[in-house]
């Protein structure tokens, strides 16, 4: 298997900034923002989010982290139940704007899970979407508001992000799946 | 896990773990304004109830529901020997139907291990005759857990009819594999004179027993057994064995109350004893709704078994 | 008809003459004869490898005809028997109507005549009806060929009677009373032995003083009457501790034990395999060795199979409302070689000896059970010791709840010879 590092730690950080930018633009403001973290990893990034947005408004929006596991479609399509993480949300959400966060936007399957939950939380006034890294190769109409980086892929490589708080160090890899072309990984 | 949940010691402790904590992310769905997920969306789960058990159907039920699985009620009271249609019959109607897992309670020890031989499915033992009610004692243990903050090294009294108790069966079972320390009271007549064997401790003297402990649970006494001969008369039970107002005052500060109800209020608890903050029967409720969902989540989360499953 | 036919170098294993040793042996005209005596053209089975023993006897078969066809009738009760090497069984008396007059035990002679493939000899109720209030009438069993009486199933509860039967019995000599040896109230509800398994596996318990109990009162009752007592289907030590010293003592009293005894015990149940429900219980490995013992040293003295056909649907339910009992006669043979003369607990001489001379002796069968000798109905099985086979439905018993099922045994039934004929060869039922 060979990976090539298409982000590294600067411009991860670059990319959080710019983000969060963007987040206070689109919002006027971060007063009634709710940043919330799709588990894993999306949640070290709302937090990473919130700081910056303290920086720039000197208020750091509230952070949530969402557990989509109990809405994903592919129940039945594994072997074993997928584990659950915990869904901690502080706020009510209800007439807010709730930004959802995540490190890779893919078949959007993902989003729409956290949109289904987040609808069983409370009313959120709008729900936007901010992602690290967009591969491509939606399978649902949907589409991110903030992207760090647009990744082209093919569906056979695997997008891996590594994240200090979980990994040890800041970066995005495109691996390459081992054994012969064509074969299954 | 295995693909059914007969017993507790179908379990390790890394499994029970495991479906405590995830019954602690169902029990934050359960505060929530829209208590159902679609975790269990196109599952068909029955509730076979040979036995009359509104409270734990219910709970079962809502677990159920709150996954968005279809629930079918299948409820027969009474015994099926002498008419109605045997359990395999019954078994192979469901199966028929696509049922993805069956719960049942029934009054035979086993049933539940006989009717997996003959559907696809998971199984679920919601209580089986004096044998094993699992769900039960995992609600037990996450309570305990919950409100003490451990399981390892717990003093637990478990106290009453241990000899027909499903429930003590299968707390004895899982407090013992989890690290805590049981002790078991009631009249020698109904503590198995084997249970020992299971690595729990015996006393007949329940005054003895209280200031040791961490939760003291009671079980249900059956006014049936007096007729059995099991012990002279309920007053008497209610003397030796009863949790009078007086004995709580034994008891360490902080100790748990604990019954799987439905109560006998006067014999095994005095009334206003179950009233008290160290009596968690609600919270019980509560969590079993929670586990019920664990178990249902974490057994038929997997790969759809109930169409043309491997068993 | 009678067939000539020469057993070619089999090993005769013979109790009743003390014999094992490689011969051959004749048959013609329904009886033993010298090979040298065989008529021209006799058929030949050559044997090498086989062991010729007489024919097996079974002291305590249910054949359940009259009013349990669909579980058994005497015809596929019969053919099962055969099939396992058994040329003589004893249907107990708990059939519907009981056997509790001549008329009954008639009807079960005749039909097993007219199956032709072994005889019965029908055991007889104690009391009428089995309601354990009144005596039948014994001696009109007696002139219709009874050796044996028993209400098996339940235990003569009333001393008195038992008494009574006992002591009535001595009018007709080598009539034996057998108990199934079970107090009512200890054992009332009871699914299994009591013990460690059942209070694992929440099944009400039978502990084994409710067999105790009754063999103490019944070898007491046969001291104070002298009479001749025969102890069904032994389940625990002490029972066998109890009759080992009352034969010391000198009483006339035998015993039985079932092949599943001698194989299973209450850690089986572990599956709720409603197959191992049976009565009395299945019990622990002590008892199991010490039921065992009791064989090789003679304390019991034969193995009965208590062969309980029950239809599908008495098995297939809950364990608790199971019928209790196991089909036995097809695996007998084999699982008393497996279990015990393979592992030398028991000499293959022994072995025989418990399921075919003693039990012949027991019920007065003098055509069975040997010795192989000139002028002797040709009673014969021929097995292969050797022979490996998985026990699996179907059976020829018209129910399927063995025990066995799934089971590997050693020792295969190859010919049975039932009056100098050939009703089983090569393993398969010529009728």
């Amino acid at each position: 298997m060979s990976a090539t590092r298409i982000l590294d730690e600067d411009e991860i950080r670059r990319a959080v900034t710019r983000i969060a930018h963007e987040i206070v633009e689109r919002n006027h403001g971060a007063e009634d923002v709710v940043l919330v973290g799709i588990a894993n990893r999306g949640d070290d990034l709302a937090r990473r989010l919130a700081r910056e947005i303290e920086r720039i408004e000197g208020q750091a929006p509230p952070v949530g982290v969402l557990d989509i596991t109990f809405y994903r479609d592919d129940i039945g399509m594994r072997a074993e139940a997928p584990e659950v993480h915990e869904t901690r949300i502080d706020v009510d959400i209800t007439g807010r704007v709730v930004v959802l966060v995540d490190d890779v936007l893919y078949t959007g399957r993902t989003i729409r899970a956290a949109m289904d939950a987040l609808v069983d939380l409370g009313r959120p006034r709008a729900i936007q979407l901010a992602v690290l890294v967009d591969r491509g190769h939606r399978e649902l109409p949907i589409r991110a508001d903030s992207v760090g980086k647009n990744v082209p892929t093919r569906r056979d490589e695997v997008v891996r992000v590594c994240l200090r708080e979980l990994d040890g160090e800041d970066a995005v890899y495109v691996e390459e799946p081992a054994g012969e072309p064509g074969g299954s990984a | 896990m295995n693909k059914h949940l007969l017993s507790i010691n179908d379990l390790t402790a890394e499994d029970v773990l495991r479906i405590l904590d995830t019954a602690e992310s169902f029990r934050e769905v359960g505060t929530r304004v829209i208590k159902k997920v679609p975790a269990l969306r196109g599952r068909t789960v029955v509730n076979l109830f040979y036995e009359n058990s509104t409270r734990t159907r219910i709970s079962f039920e809502l677990a159920a529901k709150r996954l968005s699985a279809d629930v079918i009620n299948f409820t027969t009271s009474g015994t099926s020997v002498a008419k109605g249609e045997s359990l395999k019959d019954t078994a192979l109607t469901l199966q028929a139907m696509g049922a993805d897992a069956i719960v049942i309670r029934h009054a035979s020890s086993g049933a539940p291990l006989t009717l997996t031989r003959w559907v696809r499915g998971s199984v679920l033992n919601a209580g089986d005759g004096t044998h094993e009610h699992p769900t039960q004692a995992l609600l037990d243990l996450y309570t305990m857990r919950d409100r003490l903050g451990r399981l390892e090294g717990l003093r637990v009294a478990i106290v009453g009819d241990v000899l027909h108790s499903r429930v003590a069966r299968s707390l004895s079972f899982g407090l013992v594999k989890m690290g805590a320390e049981v002790t078991l009271v009631g009249p020698p007549t109904l503590i198995p004179p084997e249970a020992p064997t299971w690595g729990v401790a015996v006393s007949y003297d329940l005054e003895a027993v209280l200031p040791k402990l961490d939760v003291c649970y009671l079980l249900r006494i059956q006014r049936e057994r007096q007729r059995q001969r099991f012990f002279p008369s309920l007053r008497e039970y209610s003397r030796l064995y009863g949790l009078t107002r007086e004995r709580v005052g034994m008891l360490p500060e902080g100790c748990l109350i604990m019954h799987p109800g439905p109560m006998n209020r006067g014999v095994e608890i005095e009334s206003d004893v179950a009233d008290l903050p160290q009596a968690v029967m609600e919270e019980q409720v509560t969590n079993g709704i929670a586990i019920r969902m664990a178990l249902l989540y974490l057994l038929l989360g997997g790969k759809a078994e109930g169409v043309g499953g491997d068993a | 008809m009678p067939e000539a036919i020469l057993l070619r170098g089999g090993r005769v294993v013979d109790p009743a003459a003390g014999r094992d040793e490689v011969a051959d042996v004749g048959v013609a005209e329904g009886r033993i004869v010298p090979p040298d005596a065989l008529p021209a053209g006799a058929l030949e089975l050559d044997c090498s490898g086989l062991v010729i023993a007489p024919g097996l006897v079974d002291p305590h078969t249910h054949l359940r005809q009259p009013g349990g066809e669909d579980a058994e009738t005497v015809e596929t009760g019969c053919r099962a028997a055969a099939l396992g090497g058994y040329t003589a069984v004893a249907p107990m008396a708990n059939t519907d109507p009981v056997a509790d007059d001549a008329a009954v035990i008639r009807e079960v002679i005749d039909l097993a005549a007219a199956a032709g493939l072994c005889d019965v000899y029908p055991v007889g109720a104690v009391t009428r009806g089995l309601a354990g209030e009144d005596l039948a009438e014994l001696g009109e069993m007696v002139e219709a060929g009874v050796r044996v009486f028993s209400d098996d199933g339940r235990v003569v509860a009333n001393p008195q009677l038992l008494r009574n039967a006992l002591t009535y019995a001595l009018a007709f000599g080598e009539v034996a009373i057998a108990e199934h040896c079970e107090d009512p109230a200890l054992s009332e509800g009871g699914q299994m032995h009591e013990g460690q398994h059942s209070a694992v596996l929440g099944l009400q318990g039978k502990p084994r003083e409710s067999e105790e109990i009754v063999v103490a009162r019944d070898l007491a009752l046969a001291r104070l009457t002298g009479g001749r007592l025969h102890l069904l289907h032994l389940s625990s030590a002490g029972s066998v501790e109890m009759v080992r010293r009352a034969k010391a003592e000198g009483l006339r009293v035998t015993a039985e034990v079932t092949p599943h005894h001698l194989v299973f015990t209450d850690a089986d149940l572990v599956t709720y395999d409603t197959n191992l429900k049976v009565n009395p219980p299945l019990r622990t490995a002590e008892d199991r060795a010490a039921l065992r013992r009791g064989l090789a040293d003679g304390t019991i003295d034969v193995i009965g199979t208590d062969h309980a056909p029950h239809p599908v649907e008495r098995k297939e339910v809950e364990f608790d409302q199971a019928a209790p009992g196991t089909i036995g006669l097809e695996t007998a043979l084999a699982a008393v070689l497996t279990e015990l003369v393979e592992p030398g607990e028991l000499s293959l001489l022994r072995a025989i000896e418990a399921m075919s001379t003693a039990p012949a002796r027991l019920l007065g069968a003098a055509d069975h059970g040997g010795p192989i000798e000139p002028g002797r109905p040709a009673m014969l099985v021929a097995f292969d010791p050797a022979a490996t086979w998985v026990v699996e439905p179907p059976f020829a018993s018209r129910s399927r709840n063995s025990a066995f099922i799934g089971r590997t045994l050693r020792g295969r039934v190859v010919h049975t010879i039932y009056r100098g004929e050939l009703v089983v060869a090569d393993g398969k039922a010529e009728r």
